[in-house]
């Protein structure tokens, strides 16, 4: 009786535990596509893995499609096991958004050569496996000219999360942004070593508003350090998703995600048959990235300075990591009349002249 | 500079400090709870969803400590009743309770704690104390929930050391079956020495929904469960020795972003926390004595027919 009774209640926790994990929706007409998404995070962080899914929503609500997703994927083997569950339910694309899915995807790829594989934040690619990913740093740069136009101090603090090539492109653009409108900032970086762990990115935020900076910028997918700057009447920028919820006092904007319309193009490619692979850097003038709109804690000439600097990248007249860039000791890291290429910003790990911080 | 950084040393540590007396507690009835951290998320989410929609403080902190302890009764049933595996329960516990937080948190993604609570939590000076120097604004210009961490530490330890229940506990988990002789019920004292082990991980799990992040986030512990286990240890199974413990380590976890510009390495100060916990390991291995040693029935289930 007892062993029974222990086999039930194990039976039933196990059973709790899956009802957190996945879901699929709705029920599915035959003639609907299947569309799978592996995401790294859960969709409650509010944040990276958040704006994955409202791409999702997007595209369930622009085309006729059923979409499948799994959250919190580790980034091991479990994706292969994920992917093959997938493909079993009939999914005909499957998009992976997390760096560390890539190998596996790669190896999934070549399983499964009928599977349109699309993998978020990674180089790889296959016959059936395309890459894609934002040029975040062009809003980074319009959320830098908010805080150089808003500080008083003319210190920014940066809670950064680890020091690999995306997140001091981050930075740089940021610093350049604020210099654009206010040469003497300078921007402190700290950095957490984690992409969630919303107390301790608050705390970090914390540690560099006790150095004096008043506003906080961040890289990680919590709201952490926003909630750090609306209780210490600092400002803030967000990342990832409009935070504006999450600290009304302090948020002023942030560089957020826009999966929607690549999403949509997409599987309606793979839908066409017209689905080829490809490397996707998608900039601001593909929509797929963007500065949030400014909130009322914005300064008020803010506006019209990111449009004018908006305008400018779109029509191509404003390079950010244009020529002359100076790094941390001064020397001339990019000339005069040059730019840093793709590849270059793609594996950028210097900092520019102004920022106060090291890359380990 | 360095008050700013204790002071924030004692935010830090908070959820740690719950979360480790209530494992100590736990501990003590000779039960091992690797829930820890599914407690603690079972208490965040509690916390928060009761404070969200009754926006009243005191009934989202007993909603924290009361989803937490219903958690620990799962275990208790487990592993008292039915005598389970404990380690096995406990992985089980916490794979269930990040589970269901995350469920359950579906419904307050992107909510924030209503601003009654925001202030309820806000730091205030408590007179006389808050005026000694230095100390004095580190330690009593907190929230409630932290002077609530103080009073509860202290009464636990007085509690366990000079009350006759207390004895009893410690009795029940160093040797059972000689309590039990005694006529001590040992199933009644560990039932309600682990649901109070799960009340207090609830609580620091609720400190971070409801003050110290006050807005719904997903996993918010973050593996803070885990170091609570360690801190057992660390703590030596004395509720008064918790208090500096979770305080080393909350100060561990946020050295790092004050001393990032003076040319420490960055990845030397992520380790700190884990280092310091193995020397600790290895120096209390080294000097064994019946003061730091773990209680003797600890994991090992009591069947009173085997007397």
């Amino acid at each position: 009786m007892k062993k029974i009774l222990i086999l039930l209640l194990a039976l039933s926790l196990v059973i709790g535990s899956f009802t957190g994990c996945s879901k699929s929706e709705d029920a599915k007409t035959d003639d609907q596509m299947i569309v799978g998404f592996i995401y790294v995070g859960p969709i409650g962080d509010g944040g990276y893995t958040f704006a994955h899914d409202q791409g999702r929503l997007y595209l369930e609500e622009k085309l006729d499609v059923k979409t499948i997703y799994k959250e919190s994927v580790p980034e091991t083997q479990e994706v292969e096991q994920e992917i093959r569950n997938m493909v079993d339910q009939g999914a005909k694309a499957i998009f992976a958004t997390s760096f560390g899915f890539m190998d596996y995807v790669e190896k999934m790829s070549n399983e499964f050569p009928d599977v349109a594989f699309f993998h978020c934040s990674g180089y790889k690619s296959t016959d059936n496996m395309a890459n894609y990913f934002g040029r975040m740093y062009e809003p980074r740069y319009l959320s830098g000219i908010v805080a150089g136009l808003k500080t008083k101090s003319n210190k920014l603090g940066y809670v950064a999360a680890f020091p690999i090539p995306e997140v001091v492109r981050g930075i740089n653009a940021f610093t350049l942004g604020a210099q654009s409108v206010n040469p003497d900032i300078t921007v402190e970086v700290v950095w957490t070593s984690t992409w969630y762990d919303p107390a301790k990115e608050k705390e970090a935020a914390i540690s560099l508003l006790d150095k004096g900076a008043d506003i906080i910028a961040q890289h990680q997918d919590t709201a952490g350090p926003q909630q750090a700057a609306e209780e210490k009447n600092a400002f803030s920028i967000g990342y990832n998703t409009d935070m504006k919820d999450m600290a009304p006092k302090a948020y002023m904007t942030a560089p957020v995600w826009n999966w929607g319309p690549y999403y949509v193009e997409q599987v309606q490619n793979v839908i066409d048959g017209t689905f080829e692979t490809h490397a996707y850097w998608g900039g601001m003038k593909d929509d797929t990235i963007k500065l949030a709109p400014l909130t009322e804690n914005a300064p008020e000439n803010a506006q019209a300075e990111v449009d004018k600097a908006e305008a400018k990248i779109l029509d191509g007249s404003l390079v950010i990591f244009e020529g002359p860039i100076n790094d941390q000791s001064g020397n001339i890291k990019v000339a005069d009349g040059s730019s840093l290429t793709d590849g270059e910003m793609l594996s950028i790990d210097w900092f520019v002249e102004g920022v106060i911080g090291k890359i380990k | 500079m360095i008050e700013s950084f204790l002071y924030s040393v004692i935010i830090s540590g908070t959820p740690l400090l719950f979360a480790t007396l209530g494992e100590i507690i736990t501990e003590k009835s000779g039960h091992l709870n690797l829930g820890v951290e599914g407690l603690m998320l079972l208490g965040a989410v509690g916390g928060f969803g009761i404070g969200f929609a009754t926006s009243n403080p005191i009934l989202a902190i007993f909603g924290g400590a009361f989803v937490g302890t219903l958690g620990a009764l799962v275990y208790a049933f487990l592993t008292v009743s039915l005598r389970a595996n404990q380690v096995v329960s406990g992985l089980a516990l916490t794979i269930f309770g990040t589970g269901i937080s995350s469920y359950v948190g579906t419904i307050f993604v992107g909510k924030k704690m209503p601003e009654v609570i925001i202030d309820f939590f806000k730091p205030f000076e408590i007179p006389l104390l808050s005026k000694i120097p230095f100390i004095g604004n580190i330690l009593f210009n907190q929230d409630l929930f932290i002077y609530l961490s103080y009073i509860i530490a202290i009464s636990l330890g007085v509690y366990l050391y000079n009350t006759r229940f207390g004895l009893n506990l410690i009795a029940v988990g160093e040797n059972p079956s000689a309590a039990d002789s005694t006529g001590i019920n040992v199933t009644l004292y560990k039932y309600v020495h682990i649901a109070i082990g799960g009340a207090l991980c609830g609580l620091g799990g609720a400190y971070l929904s409801i003050v110290e992040v006050p807005q719904w986030q997903d996993n918010i512990t973050a593996g803070r469960g885990w170091i609570a286990i360690a801190l057992v240890i660390f703590a030596s199974w004395n509720p008064y020795k918790a208090l500096y413990a979770a305080y080393i380590f909350g100060g561990l976890n946020i050295i790092g972003f004050r001393m990032q510009n003076l040319n420490f390495s960055q990845n030397l100060l992520d380790m700190l926390p884990y280092v310091v916990t193995i020397m600790v390991l290895v120096g209390s291995s080294i000097k064994k004595s019946k003061n730091n040693a773990p209680p003797k029935g600890l994991s090992i289930p009591y069947f009173r027919e085997e007397r």
